[in-house]
């Protein structure tokens, strides 16, 4: 299949199901708060554009926060587990447990934590939690991902902890680090997006209080023009973050 | 025989929790700079025999003595087990750097260990980018680097093809005449044990004992056709023989 094909294929299947779309609505007479045909959405999203940019780089904004914290604190904590396996056996159970209980389970909870008044911090706080469980167990799995008899060369040449650490361990858990930071990313725009809809104030103004506020305003439109920048700015984020996945690796091993 | 041990076990045994006596009781002594060959059936403790050489593992009875020191030991292993993230001149450098060897020095001393084994022009690829057999170059160049007294080869050409197999092996013994490090080789085929080696151990299968012991008469590094002489037929001939009988201890 060449690249024309590739690149097109998916675009001409788009633009069929919207003309399909768009026709049914005017052929049916579907009320618009029911179903709006695309070019009503496309519309709404003109009319709103500066709103939902404000409103994705909120989004955006609160899901990078948590996942750089998420990052730091499993790396952290990752860390100390590769170095101390009664640690890890200790965190094992509660890292487990933070990753089966679902997000919205605990939004509540950091709700009055975090303060009525500081819903982004809850937000913050609950897309933390759903990203640090891939890039902690990334981490500790990399951590202890050294080749033994390399190991084995390590002890034979003496090596100190230190240097065993930061020679060895470290270097042989980047592809690990950079998988658990890729799928880490994904869940973490879906994290502050459940967040957002859990908090259910407009405190937080990001992409998914504007999809509650049409919804309850039966602005169908503006809910899809605001569905389809989220689902545009997580695909972008993925890929990105596929690009430079692809890229560390290159200049990991070479090629 | 040389004089001066190098190293040696003296009735030594090994036992593996759970999976009960793997080596043993076993003695043998390699002479500075001599080369040995270990051959013997899989799973009948060479590599464990090897471990107790490099002193990565200790044994359950009986003594292991070593004459060389710290870093004066080297392993290859059947893989190249390289760092995949550093470059072929890095993974060289790298038991001078753990040492603690100045950094300009570990470098240049790492360029003439790639040159000797004839990869100075790839001193910057990645293992990655590399073949097998450079690979393995690569890995010889790291255990020559240190300049040790001993050298301890774990089935070191098992994965490669043979031209390559042969090549390495004649490089190992240009390397060795200029070092004259003491060799243990390990490994399952007979003819590049006795192409190798100037003394064949043969090792009866689970646990390992010694089974029989060749001295192979010729000179090293070997001459040109070795392999079509005599005595290298007799050789091969002797070492089938004990290794068919250390074999059928087994069964």
């Amino acid at each position: 299949m060449n690249r024309v094909v590739s690149v097109l294929a998916p675009l001409a299947l788009i633009a069929l199901l919207l003309a399909a779309w768009e026709a049914a609505c005017r052929w049916t007479g579907v009320p618009i708060y029911r179903l709006p045909p695309p070019s009503l959405v496309v519309l709404a999203l003109g009319k709103n554009t500066a709103l939902l940019a404000q409103s994705a780089w909120n989004t955006f904004a609160m899901a990078l926060i948590s996942l750089a914290v998420a990052s730091v604190t499993a790396c952290t904590i990752a860390l100390a587990a590769a170095l101390n396996g009664v640690f890890e056996r200790a965190v094992r159970p509660l890292a487990v447990a933070l990753q089966v209980t679902p997000v919205i389970a605990l939004a509540p909870l950091f709700q009055i934590w975090a303060g009525i008044d500081h819903p982004k911090t809850a937000v913050v706080a609950l897309t933390v939690v759903v990203a640090f469980f891939p890039i902690y167990s990334g981490a500790v799995s990399g951590l202890r991902s050294a080749d033994p008899d390399l190991q084995r060369l390590f002890d034979l040449y003496g090596a100190t902890r230190w240097q065993r650490l930061t020679r060895l361990l470290i270097p042989s858990a980047v592809p690990f680090l950079l998988e658990g930071h890729k799928v880490a990313v994904g869940l973490s725009l879906v994290g502050a997006v459940v967040a957002e809809f859990a908090a259910g104030s407009g405190g937080s103004q990001g992409l998914a209080w504007r999809i509650l506020e049409a919804g309850n305003h039966l602005q169908t439109d503006k809910m899809m023009a605001a569905l389809l920048v989220l689902a545009v700015m997580g695909g972008a984020l993925h890929t990105l973050f596929q690009v430079l996945e692809r890229r560390a690796l290159i200049w990991w091993r070479g090629r | 025989m040389t004089s001066a041990v190098a190293a040696s076990l003296e009735a030594v045994e090994v036992d593996y929790p759970g999976r009960g006596r793997a080596l043993g009781p076993i003695s043998l002594t390699v002479g500075e700079g001599e080369i040995v060959a270990l051959v013997g059936p899989s799973g009948c403790g060479k590599s464990t025999a090897l471990r107790l050489l490099a002193g990565l593992e200790g044994p359950t009875r009986g003594t292991v003595r070593r004459a060389a020191g710290r870093g004066e030991t080297s392993v290859v292993f059947q893989a190249p087990t390289l760092a995949p993230w550093l470059t072929a001149a890095a993974n060289v450098a790298l038991p001078l750097d753990l040492a603690g060897v100045d950094k300009g020095e570990a470098r240049s001393r790492a360029g003439e260990a790639l040159k000797a084994v004839g990869l100075g022009a790839a001193r910057g690829a990645k293992p990655a980018q590399l073949s097998g057999g450079m690979a393995m170059r690569v890995s010889l160049a790291r255990a020559l680097v240190t300049r040790p007294k001993v050298l301890l080869l774990d089935e070191p050409f098992a994965a490669l093809d043979e031209i390559t197999r042969r090549a390495l092996a004649d490089d190992l013994l240009t390397l060795w005449a200029e070092l004259k490090p003491a060799i243990v080789f390990v490994t399952h085929n007979v003819e590049e044990a006795i192409y190798m080696a100037s003394r064949v151990l043969v090792m009866t299968s689970g646990p390992g004992t010694l089974g029989g012991e060749t001295s192979i008469d010729a000179p090293t590094p070997r001459p040109a056709g070795f392999r079509a002489t005599e005595p290298f037929r007799q050789a091969a001939e002797a070492v089938s023989n004990q290794l068919a009988v250390a074999m059928r201890g087994a069964a």
